[in-house]
């Protein structure tokens, strides 16, 4: 079967070499069960925790207060005076007084109060609720203060309005951001993702890098491809496959949030937080998944992986200790301010403070400035390590002898 | 095509004070099977990752078709490196497809180069099976795969023989013929020399990093003494000791094994066996490669 000798074309740009490397990656993780299972789980664990703030914190009401007859009167002060302590009283018509104290037997509604609307007199199936008896206080401090009033020929309503608008005038030295409580859960959720998120598929980088060099598969690929663009393919790649989980889980996640009503914020800021978190992750994966594979170049063994890149991963890990034990108590503290613009630290803490918000605007782009001029400077020396390590197989290659030898 | 010859011209590399290669010279032309042997560490697959552009070299140039060879014209090769290594967790169509596409071929074309090449080598059946699920055999069979599936201009084999079972050792070299066949400089490295002898146009002998001689085995034949091997029953023991030129190797029996110093004449030697009766046998014997190769290797200790 003698073929006539013509000469196949060969022509393989930079860019189809790094899209092959790239979509033979994302071709093997998407198929992998390690990254569905991961994401599947993350997925769940994400709409769980949604499922349980929406349980603990609710929207509904704290309690349900039946009255009747006479007590209906009082139904509207009894929320009035609920909501100054902070709690939410749901008041329920009932009919009568024994339909009322069969609805307490059967828990529909935790109290009924009863009586001639004058002094308070309440049933409840065993014991009442420690904020409700508070809230019922007030009610009956108030009905006692306004029965003084008209004793005393003042008019109630006067001397309610005149109390409620009394405040304290503060006078702040500085402005203070008004951080909100969910955007701080939502901080921390963010700064979780991402440091998962750079530790799982920076891993995967240096993994993958050591997987060729231990099959030796990269003997062959090299003699089709250069170093760097093997590099960025594969970097490209598992940072596609990142990327895609990150979208999904931080879609699902605003999505389940606004949808069971959790996410009292408005959509921009959580669109806002997402999308900082994409820029982020992108920022971040590219900066710390170059050097994971120069460092895993440098080593011939999967278990001399976690060895190698350790350097580098102290970072992520102590931008992320340092974000979550700080932040949600102190989001504002300036020493975490700082560490969020250096670049090395930036990937963990800045999309924490950017989703608790109230980060100035210089911050933000000073912080991803730094990064993006940092990154080419990282693929030149990274480039140059991985291409003088990767063929070099055996003991673990210094990192000195890696920049120096050509 | 007759242009289209790969010339590896005097390449050196040094690690630190190590030399690995000294202007290492030789060329593999269209249609020629070329056979590159030496002692381990000689330089062989050194050789083999400089023209493939794995490593770099010091000193020297390394040309296709008369032009050095780049990047581009790289991917016209077909490699075997001497450490096999595939994706152990791919599977097998789709690794030989990935690295058809990375030698510049478009996916269609790649996998009907796949499809053909599976079958050839007697792999077809285990197209869906990852690597490393295979037999040691079967894996060194999708390695060569690989080396072919692009339909290379040039083939560039480290130890292809090595680890095959005689029936992969006869389709290798049927495929390598083939290949050659087609104007396809091929060149491989082996130990096997009896396989290599019969198998190679010309023969390349390597040691510390130099070519020694190369040629077709008759070419390296020339150059080394004459051998004869002389049958003559009645002869007494020492009956050739006192001839001119004339170096008793051994004797195998009644027979004896000669070597002649340059110039040395073998019709006295015919007289003198003659003279002690009949000769049944009189032959120069050809020396086999790895007498050869052995010699090559002698001198290096001399």
């Amino acid at each position: 079967m003698s073929k006539p000798a013509t000469t196949p074309s060969v022509r393989l740009s930079s860019a189809s070499a790094i899209g092959l490397v790239a979509s033979r990656e994302i071709n093997t993780r998407l198929r992998s069960k390690a990254y569905l299972i991961s994401t599947v789980v993350m997925l769940f664990l994400i709409v769980a925790a949604t499922l349980v703030i929406k349980l603990l914190s609710g929207d509904s009401a704290d309690s349900t207060v039946g009255v009747t007859g006479p007590t209906t009167q009082l139904s509207a002060p009894l929320q009035a005076s609920a909501k100054a302590i902070g709690q939410t009283v749901e008041t329920t018509d009932v009919a009568s007084e024994a339909d009322g104290r069969a609805k307490v037997a059967d828990g529909s509604i935790d109290a009924l109060l009863i009586g001639d609307g004058k002094n308070l007199q309440v049933v409840v199936k065993k014991d009442l609720d420690g904020k409700l008896e508070n809230s019922l206080n007030v009610l009956a401090q108030q009905l006692a203060l306004n029965q003084q009033i008209v004793g005393l020929g003042g008019d109630p309503a006067q001397v309610e309005a005149a109390v409620a608008g009394a405040r304290v005038d503060i006078q702040p030295m500085e402005k203070p951001f008004d951080y909100n409580g969910q955007q701080l859960v939502l901080g921390i959720i963010a700064g979780i993702l991402i440091y998962m998120s750079l530790l799982i598929n920076g891993q995967m980088v240096a993994q993958g890098v050591v997987e060729e060099k231990t099959s030796r598969v990269v003997e062959l690929l090299l003699s089709t491809i250069r170093p760097w663009q093997l590099m960025t393919g594969k970097v490209l790649g598992i940072g596609t496959i990142g990327l895609i989980q990150m979208v999904l889980i931080g879609g699902v996640g605003v999505a389940s949030g606004l949808a069971t009503g959790v996410l009292t914020i408005s959509l921009s800021a959580a669109l806002g937080t997402v999308i900082w978190l994409i820029v982020w992750f992108l920022l971040g994966f590219l900066m710390y998944s170059i050097v994971f594979a120069a460092l895993g170049a440098l080593v011939s063994r999967q278990e001399d992986v976690g060895g190698a890149i350790t350097p580098a991963l102290m970072f992520v890990i102590a931008g992320y200790v340092v974000g979550v034990s700080v932040l949600p108590t102190d989001p504002g503290n300036s020493f975490v301010e700082v560490l969020s613009i250096i670049p090395v630290f930036a990937p963990t803490l800045m999309p924490m403070r950017l989703a608790m918000g109230g980060v100035p605007v210089w911050e933000a782009v000073l912080s991803v400035a730094l990064v993006a001029a940092l990154i080419p400077i990282l693929i030149w020396f990274a480039g140059r390590i991985y291409g003088n390590a990767v063929m070099r197989t055996g003991a673990k290659v210094k990192l000195r002898d890696a920049l120096k030898s050509a | 095509m007759e242009n289209l010859r790969l010339e590896i011209d005097a390449i050196s590399k040094r690690y630190g004070d190590v030399v690995a290669l000294k202007e290492m010279t030789f060329d593999v032309r269209a249609g020629e099977l070329f056979g590159f042997v030496g002692s381990n560490g000689a330089g062989k697959t050194t050789t083999m990752r400089i023209a493939l552009g794995v490593l770099s070299s010091d000193a020297g140039e390394v040309r296709w078709a008369g032009e050095p060879i780049t990047v581009e014209t790289r991917r016209h090769i077909g490699y075997m490196p001497e450490e096999r290594g595939l994706y152990p967790k791919m599977k097998v169509a789709e690794q030989l497809t990935y690295l058809a596409r990375l030698h510049g071929m478009g996916t269609a074309g790649a996998k009907r180069s796949v499809a053909e090449w599976t079958e050839r080598l007697g792999v077809a059946s285990r197209r869906e099976d990852e690597v490393q699920k295979l037999s040691l055999g079967n894996q060194q069979r999708v390695q060569l795969a690989a080396a072919l599936v692009h339909n290379p201009r040039i083939l560039v084999l480290d130890e292809p023989f090595s680890g095959l079972d005689p029936v992969a050792v006869d389709v290798m070299s049927q495929v390598l013929r083939e290949k050659a066949d087609e104007g396809v400089p091929v060149v491989f490295s082996s130990h096997q020399l009896d396989l290599v002898e019969r198998l190679c146009d010309r023969v390349g002998i390597v040691r510390n990093g130099q070519m020694v001689t190369s040629g077709t085995v008759d070419d390296l034949r020339s150059g080394a003494a004459v051998r004869l091997i002389v049958h003559a029953p009645d002869a007494p023991r020492g009956w050739a000791d006192r001839l001119p030129g004339v170096k008793v190797l051994g004797h195998d029996g009644e027979k004896t094994e000669l070597e002649l110093e340059p110039g040395a004449d073998d019709q006295l030697v015919l007289k003198a066996a003659l003279d002690t009766g009949p000769v049944r046998e009189f032959a120069h014997s050809l020396p086999s490669l790895t007498e050869l190769f052995r010699n090559v290797v002698t001198e290096e200790a001399a």
